[in-house]
C-alpha cells in the first residue's frame, strides 16, 4: 500500500498575528513554523497503515525552503522519502492554484491513498486536499476520524463526524482522506529516526520541473483576490459582575443576561 | 454573462436544515443589492414538496434534482449533479451553507468548476457588481477582506449562525422547477453505509445558539455535571478548551479553538478558561461572552461581556438556580 501524505507548514497556534504594512499580508519575521497539526494525523494514520500492509509513505509539501524542515520531521517520524515543491512564483497562489502543482507533482506517483489535514489552521480553508482529489480524479472523504483499509486492499471505509451524527462512509481505492483531531495520536520522532531521516531522499520540484506554466501561480493569478487584512474586530471593555458572595454575582448576572444582554 | 444569485439547500431526513435559511436569507439580501433573483437548488430524494417554502425566505425559483442517489449526501454525487446544473445556468454568484456538507461540497466543487472559493465566510456585501467578502483567518486572529476576480461563479461558504434569517413572508411564491442533470453510477465511488446518531440529541457546537465551556478550571472529567445542568436549562451545548480534551475529559468532537471548532453562538459561557489565544480564537465571534474564573487576571476577561471573578463550582450552581427564575 502506497501511500502520499500532503503537508503544508504554518504558524504554530501560539502566533500572535500582525499584519504587514501592505495591508495584505502577515509579518513572518519572528513566526514559529510547525507542521500543520492536521497533516500531523495524515502522517501518522499513514505509516500505521504502512506497518500494517506494507509499502512506501511519501510526503509532499509546497512553499518556501524552509518547509524541508516539516518534510524532514514527517520523514524522521517514519515517512520514506519527500518532494518538496518550491519556487519563488508560489509565493502567494491560492488554493486552487496550490492544488494544480501538489497534482502535477503526484499523477504519475504509485499510490493507493492520499492523506491530508481536514485544514491548514492558517487560511482556514480546507480546500486543497479535495481540489488535488478532484484534479486527480479520485474520491475524496473529508474529516476522517477513523480509517479501516479492506482485507483485499481495495476499499477504505472512514467514519466522519458531522453536526450530531457520524457518517461511516465506504469508498474505493485509490481515495484522499483528509484527516480530523481523533484519528489518532501522532507519534514523537525517536532519536535513530531523526538520524535516519537526514539520509532520505527529499527531492525538489520546481514549476518548471512540473511542467507548469509560472504565470498561472502567485499573487497575480489569485482567483480570489485579497483586498485587505485586519486585526479582529475589539470587543467592547466588558463588566466585571459587582457582589458580596459568589450567589450574588450570580443573580447579578441572571438579571444582566435577562434585561441587559436579553439572551435568555 | 452570468446572473443571478444560487444558493444550495441543505437537507437532512427529508427537513431543510436551519443553514438552509440563512444562506437563503443572504442570498435575498444579495440579489437584491445586484439587481438579481436568487435560485435556490434542492439535492435531494423526494425534497420538491417543501422546496416551495424556501420562496417565504426569499427565492424566486426552486431548482430540485430528485434522485434517491442524493439522500444521503456524498460528495461526489452533488459535486457531479451541481457542477451540471451550474454550467447550465450560469449564475454570478454561488453560496453554500458551511456546514460541514457545505464545506466539503464547495471545496470539491470550486476545483471542479475550477473557479476561486472563499470558505466559511461571516460578512458578505456587494460592490460593482462583485461580492466583497470577509472571512476570519487564523482561526479569528485575523480577518481577510476578498473579492474575486474572473472567476464566475463567485462562490462562497457561510459560517453557521453569523447570517441572520429573513422572517419568513408567506405572501411570497417561487417556481419551482426539475432539474435536469444525468448521473452515471459509475462516477459514484462513495456510499454512506452507515449512519451512527448522537444519541444525546445534543446541538453540534458549530450550530449551538449557547454554550457553557469548561477548561483546566473544571479540574476532572466528573465536574462537567455542573456545566451539562446549566446547558440543558437554557438549551445549550457543552464544550470544552482544549486542555480539558487532551487530558481526555471530553471528546475531541467537544474542543473549541484554532484546532477544534469555530463557533458563534448568542451567548458563550466560559468556565474555568484561563482564555489561550488559541481558545479566544475559537469563540470570539460569540455574541455575548460570560467568563467565570477565579483568577482576576486571566485573559479571557478581556474577551469577556460579563465576567464573575470567583470559584466556578460556586458560582455555577447558583447561576443556574438564579436564571430559572427568568425562564
Amino acid at each position: 500500500m502506497n501511500i502520499i501524505v500532503l503537508l503544508k507548514q504554518v504558524p504554530d497556534t501560539e502566533t500572535q498575528i500582525k499584519i504587514a504594512p501592505d495591508g495584505k499580508s502577515i509579518v513572518t519575521d519572528d513566526i514559529k513554523w510547525i507542521m500543520n497539526p492536521y497533516d500531523e494525523f495524515g502522517v501518522e494514520e499513514a505509516l500505521r497503515i504502512k506497518e500494517k500492509f506494507g509499502g512506501e509513505v511519501t510526503v509532499v509539501g509546497l512553499g518556501p525552503k524552509r518547509v524541508t524542515e516539516s518534510i524532514r520531521t514527517a520523514l524522521a517520524m517514519g515517512a520514506d522519502k519527500g518532494i518538496l515543491i518550491t519556487d519563488d512564483a508560489l509565493e502567494g497562489s491560492d488554493s486552487l492554484a496550490v492544488a494544480k502543482a501538489i497534482t502535477a507533482a503526484v499523477k504519475d506517483l504509485d499510490y493507493d491513498l492520499i492523506f491530508t489535514g481536514q485544514r491548514g489552521i492558517d487560511d482556514d480553508m480546507g480546500v486543497v486536499g479535495a481540489s488535488v482529489a478532484e484534479l486527480l480524479g479520485i474520491p475524496n472523504i473529508s474529516l476522517g476520524i477513523k480509517v479501516e483499509i479492506s482485507e483485499d486492499q481495495k476499499t477504505v471505509t472512514v467514519n466522519r463526524p458531522v453536526e450530531g451524527q457520524t457518517l461511516v462512509i465506504e469508498s474505493s481505492l485509490p481515495a484522499l482522506i483528509t484527516a480530523q483531531k481523533g484519528l489518532n495520536e501522532p507519534r514523537y520522532a525517536s532519536l535513530p529516526g531523526i538520524m535516519k531521516a537526514k539520509r532520505k531522499p527529499l527531492e525538489e520540484k520546481s514549476l518548471a520541473d512540473l511542467g507548469l506554466d509560472a504565470s498561472e501561480f502567485g499573487t497575480e493569478a489569485r482567483k480570489v483576490k485579497i483586498l485587505e487584512l485586519t486585526p479582529p474586530p475589539e470587543r467592547a471593555a466588558g463588566k466585571i459582575i459587582e457582589g458580596e458572595t459568589p450567589q450574588e454575582k450570580a443573580a447579578e448576572l441572571a438579571r444582566l443576561l435577562h434585561e441587559e444582554a436579553k439572551v435568555l | 454573462m452570468a446572473e443571478g444569485v444560487w444558493v444550495i439547500a441543505e437537507e437532512r431526513d427529508g427537513e431543510f436544515r436551519k443553514i438552509t435559511y440563512e444562506v437563503v436569507s443572504e442570498g435575498r439580501r444579495l440579489a437584491d443589492a445586484l439587481g438579481q433573483s436568487v435560485t435556490a437548488v434542492v439535492l435531494g430524494n423526494g425534497m420538491k414538496d417543501k422546496a416551495a417554502d424556501l420562496a417565504q425566505y426569499g427565492a424566486d425559483k426552486v431548482l430540485v434534482a430528485d434522485d434517491a442517489r442524493l439522500s444521503p449526501y456524498t460528495t461526489d454525487a452533488y459535486v457531479a449533479v451541481i457542477s451540471q446544473l451550474v454550467k447550465n445556468g450560469d449564475p454570478a454568484v454561488l453560496l453554500i451553507g458551511g456546514s460541514v456538507q457545505g464545506k466539503d461540497l464547495a471545496a470539491r466543487l470550486s476545483a471542479n468548476l475550477g473557479v476561486g472559493m472563499a470558505q466559511d465566510c461571516t460578512g458578505f456585501a456587494a460592490e460593482d457588481g462583485n461580492l466583497v467578502i470577509i472571512r476570519p483567518i487564523y482561526a479569528g486572529k485575523a480577518y481577510a477582506k476578498v473579492t474575486f476576480e474572473n472567476s464566475w461563479p463567485q462562490m462562497a461558504t457561510s459560517r453557521p449562525n453569523v447570517l441572520s434569517i429573513n422572517e419568513p413572508d408567506a405572501s411570497r411564491s417561487a417556481e419551482v422547477v426539475d432539474a435536469e442533470f444525468s448521473l452515471d453510477d459509475a462516477a459514484l465511488k462513495t456510499k454512506v453505509v452507515d449512519v451512527a446518531k448522537d444519541e444525546s440529541g445534543k446541538i453540534d457546537l458549530t450550530e449551538a445558539d449557547k454554550i457553557v465551556s469548561g477548561g483546566r478550571g473544571m479540574k476532572g472529567p466528573e465536574n462537567y455535571e455542573i456545566l451539562e445542568k446549566l446547558a440543558d436549562l437554557i438549551g445549550g451545548t457543552v464544550g470544552a478548551s482544549r486542555s480539558a480534551v487532551d487530558a481526555g475529559w471530553r471528546p475531541h468532537s467537544d474542543q473549541v479553538g484554532q484546532t477544534g471548532k469555530v463557533v458563534s453562538p448568542n451567548l458563550y459561557i466560559a468556565c474555568g478558561i484561563s482564555g489561550a489565544i488559541q481558545h479566544l480564537a475559537g469563540m470570539s465571534t460569540s455574541k455575548v461572552i460570560v467568563a467565570i474564573n477565579k483568577d482576576p487576571d486571566a485573559p479571557i476577561f478581556q474577551k469577556a461581556d460579563y465576567g464573575v471573578v470567583a470559584d466556578l463550582f460556586d458560582v455555577v450552581p447558583a447561576l443556574t438556580e438564579e436564571i430559572k427564575k427568568y425562564l
